[in-house]
């Protein structure tokens, strides 16, 4: 259309990030409640699509696990490996090191771990689960070490060489369940000999909580701890915020890189030789279903913090369980789970940004001459 | 057709998608944007290009919905890391996820059905040269698109003026955005583009790969094609080279199997990965090439100052 | 302790379930898949049971299934919530819930469980399975009757003996043929996907194949046959909408007569625990219709599919020899099912190697 060469005015309004001079404490508790707020407003509108009574589906997905003794047992079964390997991770985030390969570290400590049980299965007594814990440990560090070495040495990608160490991880214990040291009673079918007695870790208080637990708690004190009150925590949080400052100081990034591969390799590693020896209780083709991927997201959304760490594990924890839930009760299809996550996820990183800006509306008045 | 005929272009098959997702990526990275999410948008556009192309019975309408799939994902993506400037290794993720949920919940009816193929190209005479007949005149539609788009990529980012913006993005945001141009602008646009490519390559599975849909049917692909960036140095050449490269490793291994070469079949699939571990370390020793392209402001969150 | 907390979620969870639930006096029979429920192959296949079981006893039965169960502890609490919400008969559907299953069972001593290709029972826990290397058998013999190349490509996911007792059925199909025939093996480390499955098809057909078959789960590799013009046989259901030409039959699963069985046997009180292996006779392997193929080949497949039907023939009888060419088993006698259920080795002919 031909404006009839009048000039009009027109209103543009702009938003625009102002960084805040210190992040407000306001929007830091906030943020994640109004996430959660979005993610429920949005499953409303999903689930209300899917036809079923909204109401009803986010009492299953948030309520419900809640509600009964053996969900809320079930909850830190599966809270506990994200927790440990995602409290790994944050320090390695902070320090601005990326290992996206935690899966396949903890692929390895569970290779590692299972060999005291595999190799010796008369060996009962109390020095074999300690042996296989720290067997583990070193699993997930030696694996971790790998993408370290190529960084620092030969300034290979950590992102990429520690995610297809995944996939090479998940062939090895593949083929090791599969072939050398599958159980010989087990008519041949891909699983090692279940793991007995000493073997395994021992469940708390009769439930179905293992000893693991404590490793979660112990792991959460000793890294917010180290993190907050040690020099080597002060270097991490330098080196990540500001890598040039650090060299001034004289801190080595690639001792840094080497470091915190090794803690955070070494967390996985503990989860996965916790996985086999507590709730599996035998070394099998596949040892996680994507823990290593997922403690990503719960390290994030626990903003590299143990104990939003810990907030965040569960709340992820409660999603899988509610997924579950769902499914039975409603009929919602699986990927409704990872839809949410994905979504709650998005919502979070998203708001966390109002921690750290504040937006301003600028309005402009600009003139547009159209012929 | 002889055998290495066929082996031959069972390798240029297997490289296309990869090809076109890592190229999109390549964009997107030079421009600073680290977008991990990639698996997730080929996931997407698998599932809108099979969708529409069964519907219409049009693979063409078919390809342009992957695309549209991909660019919604990728927008999605833009808005929360150059809009809202949230991390980006952690939002590319998180758009993995939502991806293949969301393609499972779309595609579920679609589960099962046989797709719209769309067959290669047949020259009279040319197709059936000897040798060079198949290989050159005989391929599918795509991956011709796929191989004029690497030499667009090259193009514009090498020889145009937008190319050179684009790169003084990635590089320098600052000083970019200092000199007038719109950084998070620049930057939106490749991330559009990294999508529109991995929704085409998410389409080629669904459409001429295997024309079926199926549930996770990117396998991972979209993880290869970021390997490939880096393994690549962000040039556009070398990521055909890789996707050629690491076509060729997945599947000979498949060959060597078929000849009884007695390796358990586990370490032979390992094998792209380990290669692709390989080749990425020789490439980062050259420590100069890789200064000298690796975006310098990759991953970095920017926002004006003003 | 334990059992009071057991107990406290018991009734929380009956309390939640009466809530929701429609009928509560209807029989409820709950599947566990290891994929999606539509994922084309495995599940879909329990998928399509559950179905036909809900069809046949629409106003005594109730039933519901979760999806996409990593095994492992994930199993474990999945067939936990499916015994507290109510069912009284569970399915477990894949091997891996094998120990899940057990344990779960331990804790519900009054619900029945069924767990699938595993060897564990107990006294509420029965193991079924279908024999389908009675469906390979006869896509042996069609293969060496088909291919003139006197070689088939097979692909293959995992060498589980589940896996390894299809390679060798075909192959002692094949032989009853043609005992020259060849088959070359490709494993795939995978039991779904389809661009992969593709490559492994075309790598087959480039090493001199011309007719292939596969224990995967995608009917890629039939895409890929229709391509070529040559032949493959469909898997887990009939896949000939994918390869109206290249389809000569396809082995089906066809839980549902098994599940109708066993869902009617609790409601009739008649429920006990066994180890079940039913075939082609009982309706759980279904042969697609033979196409693409000449009449003599044709009638030849059916005559071996009723002699296998009536007990006549069974595919593992003797003499069979292994691959250093001991015999096995002599002539006049069958492998018994022991032996195929833990087959680790390769009959004689096979040039492959399995992992030990």
């Amino acid at each position: 259309m031909r404006m009839t060469g009048s000039r009009m005015r027109r209103m543009r309004v702009r938003l625009e990030l102002i960084r805040r001079p210190a992040p407000s404490t306001l929007m830091t508790v906030a943020s994640p409640l109004v996430a959660v707020a979005l993610t429920v407003a949005t499953g409303f509108v999903i689930f209300a699509a899917f036809g079923v009574d909204p109401l009803e589906a986010l009492y299953f997905f948030f309520i419900e696990p809640l509600t009964a003794a053996w969900s809320l047992e079930e909850l830190v079964v599966k809270a506990t490996p994200i927790v440990l390997i995602a409290i790994g991770l944050s320090v390695c985030f902070l320090s601005n090191t990326w290992n996206i390969g935690a899966e396949g570290q903890l692929i390895a400590g569970a290779i590692f771990g299972s060999i005291p049980p595999i190799f010796f299965p008369e060996w009962q007594g109390p020095l074999i689960l300690p042996v296989m814990i720290a067997m583990g440990i070193l699993g997930g560090m030696l694996y971790g070490a790998i993408p370290a070495v190529l960084k620092v040495r030969f300034g290979a990608n950590e992102i990429l060489t520690s995610l297809m160490l995944v996939y090479v991880a998940q062939l090895m214990v593949d083929y090791l369940a599969r072939g050398p040291w599958r159980n010989p009673e087990g008519l041949n079918f891909p699983d090692s000999r279940p793991f007995e007695g000493w073997q395994l870790l021992p469940k708390l208080f009769g439930t179905e909580i293992h000893l693991s637990i404590a490793f979660v708690i112990l792991a959460v004190v000793v890294v917010a701890f180290v993190m907050r009150s040690t020099i080597t925590g002060f270097q991490v949080r330098v080196i990540g915020e500001a890598p040039r400052a650090g060299a001034f100081a004289g801190f080595s990034r690639n001792r840094m890189i080497l470091l915190v591969f090794l803690i955070s390799g070494g967390f996985a590693g503990l989860a996965g030789v916790s996985e086999v020896a507590g709730p599996i209780g035998q070394l099998r083709i596949s040892v996680s279903p994507g823990y290593g991927f997922t403690a990503i997201i719960v390290a994030f959304l626990g903003r590299l913090n143990p104990i939003g760490i810990l907030i965040a594990g569960f709340v992820l924890a409660l999603t899988f369980l509610g997924g579950e839930g769902a499914q039975i009760m409603l009929g919602l299809p699986e990927q409704m789970t990872r839809v949410f996550q994905g979504m709650l996820l998005f919502y979070v990183l998203a708001c966390d940004t109002f921690i750290h800006y504040r937006v301003r509306v600028r309005t402009k008045h600009a003139a547009a001459a159209e012929a | 057709m002889g055998m290495i005929e066929g082996i031959m272009l069972t390798i240029i098959t297997a490289a296309t998608p990869l090809l076109i997702a890592a190229l999109g990526e390549l964009v997107a990275e030079r421009s600073g944007v680290l977008n991990l999410g990639v698996e997730g948008m080929m996931a997407v556009g698998a599932v809108c290009g099979f969708a529409v192309a069964f519907e219409t019975g049009e693979p063409v309408l078919g390809f342009l919905a992957a695309i549209a799939g991909g660019i919604i994902m990728a927008a999605l993506f833009g808005v929360v890391t150059l809009i809202f400037v949230a991390n980006q290794v952690a939002s590319g993720l998180a758009l993995t996820l939502f991806g293949l949920g969301l393609s499972g919940m779309l595609g579920s009816a679609y589960v099962g059905r046989p797709g719209v193929g769309m067959g290669n190209l047949d020259i009279p005479v040319l197709s059936d040269l000897p040798l060079v007949g198949a290989l050159v005149f005989g391929l599918d539609p795509i991956t011709y698109v796929a191989a004029a788009l690497a030499v667009a990529v090259w193009w514009f980012l090498f020889r145009s003026r937008g190319g050179l913006v684009l790169r003084a993005v990635g590089d320098s945001h600052a000083s970019a955005h200092a000199l007038g141009y719109n950084v998070i602008g620049v930057r939106f646009m490749a991330v559009l583009f990294g999508g529109a490519c991995a929704g085409l390559a998410g389409g080629y599975l669904s459409l001429v790969y295997t024309p079926q849909w199926a549930q996770d049917m990117t396998n991972g692909r979209g993880w290869i094609a970021l390997a490939l960036v880096v393994f690549a140095t962000w040039l556009p050449g070398r990521v055909v080279l890789g996707a050629l490269i690491f076509g060729a490793v997945s599947i000979l291994q498949l060959h060597a199997q078929a000849r009884d070469v007695a390796v358990a079949s586990q370490f032979l699939s390992m094998l792209p990965y380990l290669t692709t571990i390989v080749v990425l370390v020789i490439i980062s020793r050259n420590r100069l090439l890789l200064r000298v392209n690796t975006p310098a402001c990759l991953g970095q969150p920017f926002v004006p100052d003003r | 302790m334990k059992r009071a907390i057991t107990a406290c979620g018991a009734v929380l969870a009956l309390a939640l379930a009466a809530g929701t639930a429609t009928a509560e006096d209807k029989l409820k029979v709950c599947f566990v898949y290891v994929g999606p429920h539509n994922d084309g192959g495995w599940s879909e296949g329990h998928e399509h049971g559950r179905e036909m079981l809900q069809e046949a006893l629409n106003d005594k039965v109730e039933s519901s299934y979760v999806e996409n169960v990593a095994e492992g502890p994930d199993a474990e609490r999945a067939i936990e919530r499916l015994a507290r919400s109510g069912c009284g008969l569970i399915f477990t559907t894949s091997f891996g819930f094998m120990d899940p299953t057990i344990a779960a069972a331990e804790k519900f001593p009054d619900v029945k469980f069924e767990h699938a290709t595993g060897y564990k029972t107990a006294d509420n826990v029965t193991s079924y399975n279908a024999r389908f290397y009675q469906g390979r058998y006869i896509i042996g013999q069609i293969a060496a009757k088909i291919s003139e190349a006197g070689v088939a490509g097979y692909i293959a996911s995992f060498p589980i003996p589940e896996v390894v007792m299809g390679i060798n059925a075909f192959m002692l199909g094949a032989q009853s043929v043609n005992p020259d025939f060849q088959v070359k093996i490709v494993w795939i480390n995978t039991w779904f996907d389809p661009a992969k499955e593709a490559d492994a098809a075309k790598a087959l057909f480039d090493q001199g194949a011309d007719i292939i078959t596969q224990h995967t789960d995608s009917p890629a590799p039939l895409q890929i046959a229709e391509e070529r013009g040559l032949h493959a046989f469909g898997q887990a259901f009939d896949q000939i909408e994918f390869a109206p030409n290249a389809q000569l039959t396809a082995i089906i699963d066809n839980w549902g007569p098994y599940y109708i069985e066993r869902a009617q046997a609790v409601l009739n009180g008649t429920w006990e625990t066994q180890s079940t292996w039913y075939g082609l006779k009982e309706g759980l392997v279904v042969m697609a219709p033979y196409t693409n193929m000449p009449d003599d080949v044709k009638a030849e497949a059916q005559a071996t599919e009723a002699a296998i039907t009536n007990g006549e023939l069974h595919p593992f009888k003797g003499p069979i020899f292994n691959q250093a060419g001991e015999q096995v088993i002599g002539e006049g006698e069958n492998l018994d099912d022991g032996t195929l259920l833990g087959m680790n080795w390769y009959v004689q002919g096979i040039d492959d190697q399995l992992p030990q």
